[in-house]
């Protein structure tokens, strides 16, 4: 298990696939993704593509760990906005309106045996019941 | 439309995108039989966009959530229900509106002011401390064709166009031949400041890394370096004095310079205060040479509907009609302000998608909550909603007028027809507006 700050943001992958249709697996694909510095891979005992659980306080979520192509940035994990990022994002704006979407104190580790659900499993797992 | 003999298809020229704010309005679109066949000049985003009318399974007729299970219904029966539940709310959120058009805006404003809602639109989770700061501040700003035709220097600080505003960088900052930058991209410098080294960085003349969080830090020592002043501290930011001190010469002596920034500095932790202090480098930059500095706005006509609020409303964005006037107050007016205190009690959501895109607490109180969504494709939100009224693609279905990203506005233009029986937002707005007010 490692800890690290979490940011979330647009990738062109994650922008594309989401005009496809945000039901698309090549959503999934873009987005359900955690990018890592390969040292902080390393100590995790992963490789590009296992699936990893990270977890803050808000709540936890599995998503397939990649190989960091913007860094390196040790320390730092980076999660392309959406509903698996924000599984995990926290609560309140500061009085700005603002949520939390960067720097995110959140733990990451090895899910090797748990599935990556799709946007559309996801709602209805986590929202649906409500 | 011109009439492309060798490929016998239409040829819309001019098109412009309805992706984000950088609205490139060269797009070129061929039409064979009402079906859009081939995009060119777009990004690759843009192309998806334009592409995805043509979705397999795209819904064209209203659901509304029978005994949990969303059933196929009329139009005006969709209407009347969303009327109703807006109607029968006493704290309704009306949330979104940054893609579609300003026609669109004036009708749920319209909605909003009827049934003292609260509106908001995605600026609250994008630029909205932006928004916060020019107010405190001002902003010296100019319009994407200044950069384009003067600057020599331009900074990307916390944005990474190369991923969300992909041609910001071919059309107007650095590779575009101007009227005072003939040469291109020779004649003009690029400064990237990030915490990762992003695909734009790799493409600046100079990449700089700022620490996580300590961007104020940075552009006071900046801002000091500017003004003359001594940097108390050997390294601010994680960048060393020597190189502030180099940074603030480059930018005082460059001819036109501009700061285009992004949700790194509106999402990290002093949010306004960054972009307070980003802005006043800027003043304290054009005591020395011409300066800019604008806000790279994320969906195409998020900045359209601050404009509509404001000229509607005095405000821009997170404005409450609970009292019977507008009242504006963001951390408390502001759409997961309303949620995460569980406030609202319906919602309209309309051109976007914030179960998605909200945090997982503000999305737990949009799912206890009726949900009316209006949009042309299924969603995350169209899978929480009681109400689901698919909508044509603005800028592609339906004319529309939009507001680029430095708040110049353009006409994005309607390409091929929508789908058979299916409305526009304006179209549904209205009717539900009217439905609304029917027999006050």
């Amino acid at each position: 298990m490692i800890e690290v700050n979490l940011i979330t943001g647009r990738t062109i992958e994650q922008g594309a696939s989401m005009e496809i249709s945000k039901l698309s697996d090549e959503y999934t694909k873009a987005t359900a993704i955690c990018e890592l510095d390969s040292e902080d891979m390393t100590q995790l005992g992963i490789k590009d593509g296992d699936n990893v659980k990270v977890s803050s306080v808000a709540g936890s979520v599995i998503v397939k760990a990649r190989n960091a192509t913007q860094g390196p940035h040790k320390g730092m994990a980076f999660i392309p906005m959406g509903p698996w990022a924000n599984s995990i994002t926290g609560t309140g704006s500061d009085s700005t309106g603002m949520p939390p979407f960067k720097g995110i104190d959140v733990k990451i580790e090895e899910a090797k045996a748990e599935k990556v659900l799709s946007a559309r499993e996801l709602i209805e797992e986590v929202y649906r019941g409500i | 439309m011109q009439e492309s003999l060798s490929k016998r298809c239409t040829v819309a020229s001019d098109v412009v995108c309805p992706f984000c704010g950088t609205l490139c309005d060269d797009i070129e679109v061929d039409v064979k039989d009402n079906k859009i066949t081939d995009v060119r000049h777009a990004c690759r985003i843009g192309t998806a966009k334009f592409f995805s009318v043509l979705e397999e399974g795209r819904p064209t007729k209203p659901l509304i959530r029978k005994n949990g299970v969303m059933v196929e219904t009329t139009v005006d029966t969709a209407v009347k229900k969303a009327a109703e539940i807006l109607k029968k709310s006493i704290r309704p959120l009306l949330y979104g509106w940054s893609s579609t058009s300003c026609e669109a805006h004036a009708h749920g404003i319209a909605i909003a002011e009827e049934v003292g809602g609260v509106i908001d639109g995605t600026t609250s989770v994008c630029h909205g401390p932006s928004v916060l700061a020019i107010q405190d501040v001002g902003c010296p700003s100019c319009t994407l064709a200044e950069v384009k035709n003067r600057a020599d220097l331009v900074i990307y600080w916390g944005c990474n166009p190369m991923h969300a505003h992909p041609r910001h960088l071919s059309r107007y900052t650095i590779y575009p031949r101007g009227y005072f930058r003939e040469r291109g991209h020779q004649d003009r410098e690029l400064i990237v400041i990030d915490v990762r080294k992003t695909d734009t960085a790799k493409i600046a003349n100079k990449f700089i890394k700022v620490d996580y969080g300590r961007d104020y830090e940075l552009l006071g020592a900046i801002r000091a370096a500017v003004n003359g002043n001594e940097i108390n501290a050997e390294v601010v930011g994680g960048v060393t004095k020597e190189e502030i001190q180099k940074l603030a010469e480059k930018l005082k002596n460059c001819q036109f310079g501009v700061i285009f920034f992004g949700m790194g500095l509106t999402m990290t932790s002093a949010k306004h205060r960054n972009i307070d202090n980003a802005i006043c480098l800027t003043k304290d930059l054009n005591r020395h040479t011409k300066f800019s500095i604008m806000p790279m706005r994320g969906h195409y006509n998020v900045t359209g509907f601050g404009e509509v609020l404001t000229w509607q409303t005095g405000y821009p964005y997170a404005v409450d009609f609970s009292t019977g006037y507008p009242r504006y107050n963001p951390g408390e007016t502001s759409a997961n302000d309303v949620l995460q205190r569980g406030e609202a009690d319906a919602a309209l959501i309309v051109a976007s998608d914030p179960v998605a895109h909200f945090p997982r607490k503000s999305v737990e109180y949009l799912a206890k909550m009726p949900l009316i969504y209006i949009g042309p494709h299924h969603t995350p939100t169209s899978l929480l909603a009681d109400v689901f009224i698919p909508s044509t693609f603005v800028g592609i279905e339906t004319g529309g007028t939009a507001y680029r990203m430095d708040t110049v506005p353009l006409y994005a233009k309607k390409v091929v027809d929508g789908p058979k029986g299916v409305l526009s937002d304006e179209e549904i707005l209205e009717r539900i507006y009217k439905e609304i007010v029917r027999g006050k």
